[in-house]
């Protein structure tokens, strides 16, 4: 089925990361090869390494509402102001009725839920000690509630609950918005605060697969031999979308346009990844794009340090991009660890400045390349210039067997065409 | 510090966390917490919470009314601060 959709362009981006609380200080950092990784304290568990953001919560929040809400509504709240400000929006004339809050998230509730039953073991579990904020603080909606709470949005909001794909996800639903007419303005992506659970860090432990080193800052190394799991981050991104007709009447900056994307379900496994799947999911996004494998000018990938999941997400590229001799590849998670939720959302973002800078960040601490994570366009230790990037295919791949490509192309207006 | 003064300072400690961002200076005894401050129904579960986290004193549902002014929170609080102390 083949429909005449508007085009959704990207107008503004917010984001918190541990490397950078703007874009352009994640970028530089990017660039620079600086880590955002560091020690950290949880409960049980003590320390472990992770990425954490420390970007200024009182810029836009009052302290009680710091108090009610949750950080993960903190994140989202902090990315969804920062946007709409980049956008260069006249916000106050925004009819904020057809404004749509879309974020995507890898679970929510557990830093809530693990808070309460820790406080609820000082009186005895006593359960008249249980706090009445829970409910609103637990609802799978919460991070994207708050933000139209603190923004005065008054069209939809909810959270799409897509496992480590989340981020692509939150971006694919709030263009699908833009383009059903259901709203005029979209702040879509992503978010996760799961630093400050446990629970994560205990069970991707238990699996095996939790990255340990003497230096926090080399624990994450996608692609690297001595590669041993994950690094649990927070983080956030979200976009200001619209659609190209609006957002050319009003004269914004259009960043990209949003080209295509896909998601498909591997039905194979838990928390195993699939290079099936994978395939299937860039080939199908590179279709809905409208373009060839050979189009594509980089990859940022999903790769997460998990010995095996790495191989896999190579093999998928590998099968996809044979023949394509000019495609770049690179890892946000080398930096900044796994964003979780916001993962796909913020690692599209630290990449989108290649369109104007014609630079490709690196991927860090790969000190013995995995050969069976080598390619040719694998950007490794320093940046690259290369003459042209139009087109960026970003990976995010979940639990429960989700994947989620979406892909980004460099606008250019009429204009310029001619 | 007379009773009514420990009452009152005992409530305005609990609002000052509940509601960090507001001037407790001037808040008048007599008049509705929630129409001099920025308050609302979470808050005041909140301030119901409190009394019983601090303070070990339970607030009945039907009781709730009888917070609505500092001065109401003297006259509720006082002897059940004083029974409590005593006992």
């Amino acid at each position: 089925m083949s429909l005449a959709l508007p085009r959704v362009v990207m107008t503004g981006i917010g984001l918190t990361s541990p490397n950078g609380n703007d874009l352009a200080t994640f970028r530089k950092n990017l660039l620079a090869g600086v880590s955002g990784v560091r020690p950290w304290e949880t409960r049980f568990l003590g320390n472990v390494i992770a990425g954490v953001c420390d970007f200024d919560e009182l810029r836009y929040q009052k302290k009680k509402e710091l108090r009610r809400g949750t950080r993960a509504g903190s994140v989202a709240i902090y990315c969804a102001q920062e946007a709409v400000k980049s956008s260069g929006i006249d916000w106050a004339s925004v009819n904020k009725e057809k404004v749509g809050v879309y974020v995507g998230i890898t679970e929510h509730g557990n830093v809530e839920t693990e808070n309460e039953i820790a406080s609820l073991r000082g009186y005895n579990d006593d359960t008249r000690y249980w706090s009445h904020h829970h409910n609103p603080r637990t609802v799978a909606n919460n991070p994207a509630g708050e933000v139209t709470l603190n923004m005065g949005i008054t069209g939809p909001h909810y959270c799409i609950g897509a496992a480590c794909a989340a981020g692509n996800l939150g971006v694919v639903q709030g263009m699908q918005m833009l383009q059903l007419g259901i709203v005029d303005i979209a702040l879509a992506g992503g978010v996760s605060e799961s630093v400050r659970t446990f629970g994560i860090f205990a069970s991707f432990k238990a699996q095996g697969a939790l990255a340990v080193h003497e230096d926090p800052t080399k624990a994450s190394r996608p692609f690297d031999k001595a590669r041993n799991g994950i690094v649990v981050s927070e983080g956030g991104c979200l976009y200001q979308l619209e659609r190209l007709d609006d957002a050319i009447k009003r004269g914004a900056h259009i960043i990209c346009e949003i080209a295509g994307y896909a998601m498909n379900s591997d039905a194979v496994d838990f928390v195993l990844p699939d290079t099936g799947g994978q395939i299937r999911c860039m080939k199908s996004a590179i279709a809905h794009a409208g373009l060839k494998a050979g189009d594509i000018d980089l990859i940022s990938t999903h790769a997460t340090a998990t010995p095996q999941g790495d191989i896999q997400e190579c093999a998928a590229i590998r099968q996809v991009f044979a023949g394509n001799a000019k495609v770049r590849i690179n890892n946000t998670k080398s930096f900044i660890g796994h964003a979780m939720g916001a993962a796909g959302a913020l690692e599209l973002a630290g990449n989108l400045p290649s369109f104007v800078d014609g630079l490709v960040h690196p991927t860090i601490n790969v000190d013995e390349l995995d050969p069976e994570c080598a390619f040719e366009g694998l950007v490794v230790g320093k940046p690259v210039k290369v003459p042209r990037i139009d087109t960026i295919l970003n990976n995010s791949f979940g639990m429960l067997g989700i994947n989620s490509t979406l892909i980004v192309k460099r606008y250019v207006s009429s204009s310029e065409k001619s | 510090m007379s009773e009514s003064e420990k009452v009152k300072s005992l409530i305005l400690e609990i609002i000052g966390d509940i509601a960090p961002d507001e001037d407790l200076s001037a808040v008048d005894p007599a008049v509705r917490l929630r129409d001099q401050l920025d308050l609302d129904s979470m808050d005041f579960l909140d301030i119901v919470m409190e009394l019983r986290k601090r303070h070990q004193i339970e607030v009945p549902e039907a009781d709730y009314m009888r917070l609505a002014t500092l001065d109401g929170c003297v006259e509720y609080l006082g002897p059940k601060l004083q029974a409590r102390l005593s006992a």
